[in-house]
């Protein structure tokens, strides 16, 4: 195709799109519904994933260290978890600073600090907070813990107890229901966003199903298959982009009314934000899945009209 | 130039042709008369290759149109004009973009466009109508439309397929005047009709058909059915 070529498809698929009508008009409307539905399904996407991973921030394991244990013998055992991929981080709390907090935390509960002095000294150990990339990998950091266990001069465990006995329950039963919600989530995304591309490639294949004569006098006049199809995929492509044009701006009051009344029970997910500051991401994929439907459809919807 | 040697054509086991051979040699004008089912716009399907035969050949210009591959067809049909009963422009064209159509889609330049459009708009007496779309035209009007858009890359055949069929008798006239024309021009003009005056009105070759057969080839332009 050369340069003239290129301008006269591109000049008659703008002409068609122009002239088209209540045809055009329609096409937009349902091609502006599916993206507003993919719109819809990035934000439930990204509050998905913002969930999750509140929940994740909740669970950690705790190692506590045997009151011999020295800071140094602790650090380096802080030093070898750092180092495992599975661990996203691992906190220091001394004996003294799990005291301070201790008290802090009962501080209008004169019963437990009068016991807690009547103890004399800290009774409190030592401990290390691991948190993993993912809950289901804390099983894998507890068995590493106890296949090398850190020793101390003398050849017994500094390691006094791992609370991940108690939680593992807890931690399988949460790791099963992020893994069950994500793969459901992806579901609902993929049926939703398949659905509506199903739709909007029906509606394009109406639009060019009223076209057919003039498909079958363009090719009797002698233009190629190219040269027929040309106009209808720029057309298909001026709908998909102007669709996606109206939903980015209709997604701006959207999510600043939708944020402003579900930040509170959203657990601190605000839609307007997250759309300033994902922006870019949002327009590259709804102008690009726009154009790219739009012309998918008018390829596959004027195919069957060609032959011959 | 076209040559349909035994044709015979088949939807299902109905036979819209059956054994033709026909020959239209360069500028002739030749009418094919016959009622409807009669097989006469099988005969033009197949010339233009829309349709292949069940069995036979059809040549344009010693080519077996049937052998062509459909990547070459778009070449092919552009040496052919067609003009349609029912006139069949692009609705959301005008009358100038229609008839530039036609050129754009043979690769002609924007310079060619610009000289020839004008000049076929007013060889059909349209050129105060240039930018009107084809339901702001009427019947006569729209077909002159469509024989502009038939010979403005000048093809060497001009084929109409009942190109009077929807025209008053005015509009009728008109249009087998610019056929006429252009045949005298040197193109060769292969029509079908049931009309009678319009077989008289060209006064040429006459083929009579009946049934899926030529029943009579008459030089002299009678129509006898």
């Amino acid at each position: 195709m050369n340069w003239t070529t290129i301008k006269r498809v591109a000049v008659s698929g703008a002409k068609n799109f122009t002239r088209g009508g209540s045809v055009s008009a329609a096409t937009v409307l349902i091609m502006t519904v599916t993206l507003a539905i993919i719109g819809a399904l990035i934000f439930l996407s990204a509050l998905l994933t913002f969930t999750l991973n509140s929940i994740k921030d909740k669970v950690d394991v705790s190692v506590y260290f045997v009151t011999s244990a020295t800071e140094s013998q602790i650090l380096a055992v802080q030093q070898k978890l750092e180092q495992l991929p599975q661990v996203e981080s691992v906190t220091y709390t001394s004996a003294d600073q799990a005291l301070a907090a201790f008290k802090a935390r009962h501080a209008n509960d004169q019963l437990t600090l009068q016991a807690l002095d009547e103890l004399g000294g800290n009774p409190l150990d030592a401990s290390l907070e691991i948190r993993a990339q993912d809950p289901s990998q804390y099983e894998g950091i507890v068995n590493f813990l106890q296949a090398s266990p850190a020793l101390s001069a003398s050849g017994t465990s500094i390691i006094d107890r791992i609370n991940y006995a108690q939680n593992k329950s807890v931690i399988d039963r949460l790791s099963s229901a992020i893994t069950a919600t994500r793969e459901i989530g992806l579901a609902v995304v993929l049926v939703f966003a398949l659905a509506s591309i199903l739709i909007a490639f029906a509606t394009i294949r109406l639009a060019i199903y009223t076209a057919r004569d003039e498909i079958a006098v363009m090719r009797l006049v002698g233009a190629s298959n190219a040269y027929i199809q040309g106009p209808f995929i720029v057309t298909g492509i001026i709908t998909g982009l102007i669709s996606s044009i109206i939903v980015l701006v209709l997604l701006w009051p959207a999510s600043w009314y939708a944020g402003s009344q579900t930040a509170g029970w959203l657990g601190g997910f605000n839609l307007a934000s997250y759309y300033g500051s994902h922006f870019l991401f949002i327009l590259f994929v709804l102008v690009g899945s726009g154009c790219l439907l739009g012309a998918a459809a008018s390829v596959l919807a004027i195919r069957r009209y060609l032959k011959v | 130039m076209i040559y349909f040697d035994k044709v015979t054509k088949k939807y299902s086991d109905v036979a819209a042709l059956e054994g033709v051979t026909l020959s239209v040699a360069p500028k002739e004008f030749v009418s094919i008369v016959g009622h409807s089912g009669a097989g006469k716009t099988t005969l033009l399907k197949l010339l233009l290759a829309e349709e292949k035969p069940s069995e036979g050949n059809v040549f344009f210009e010693s080519v077996d149109v049937n052998d062509l591959p459909s990547s070459a067809l778009h070449h092919y049909r552009r040496k052919i004009g067609m003009v349609f009963q029912d006139f069949k422009l692009i609705p959301n064209k005008t009358a100038y973009e229609n008839i530039a159509f036609a050129m754009e889609a043979a690769g002609r330049s924007d310079d060619e466009i610009e000289s020839d459009v004008p000049y076929i708009l007013d060889l059909v007496n349209l050129a105060d109508k240039a930018h009107h779309f084809p339901s702001q035209l009427s019947g006569g009007e729209q077909q002159r439309i469509g024989i502009g858009r038939a010979i403005i890359n000048q093809p060497e055949v001009i084929i109409a397929d009942e190109p009077t069929g929807n025209l008053d008798p005015i509009n009728t006239y008109e249009v087998v005047e610019i056929l006429k024309k252009i045949n005298e021009l040197g193109t060769t003009v292969v029509i079908t009709t049931h009309n009678k005056g319009v077989v008289d009105a060209i006064g040429r070759r006459v083929v009579t058909m009946d049934r899926g057969k030529i029943v009579r080839d008459d030089a002299e332009g009678r129509y006898v059915l």
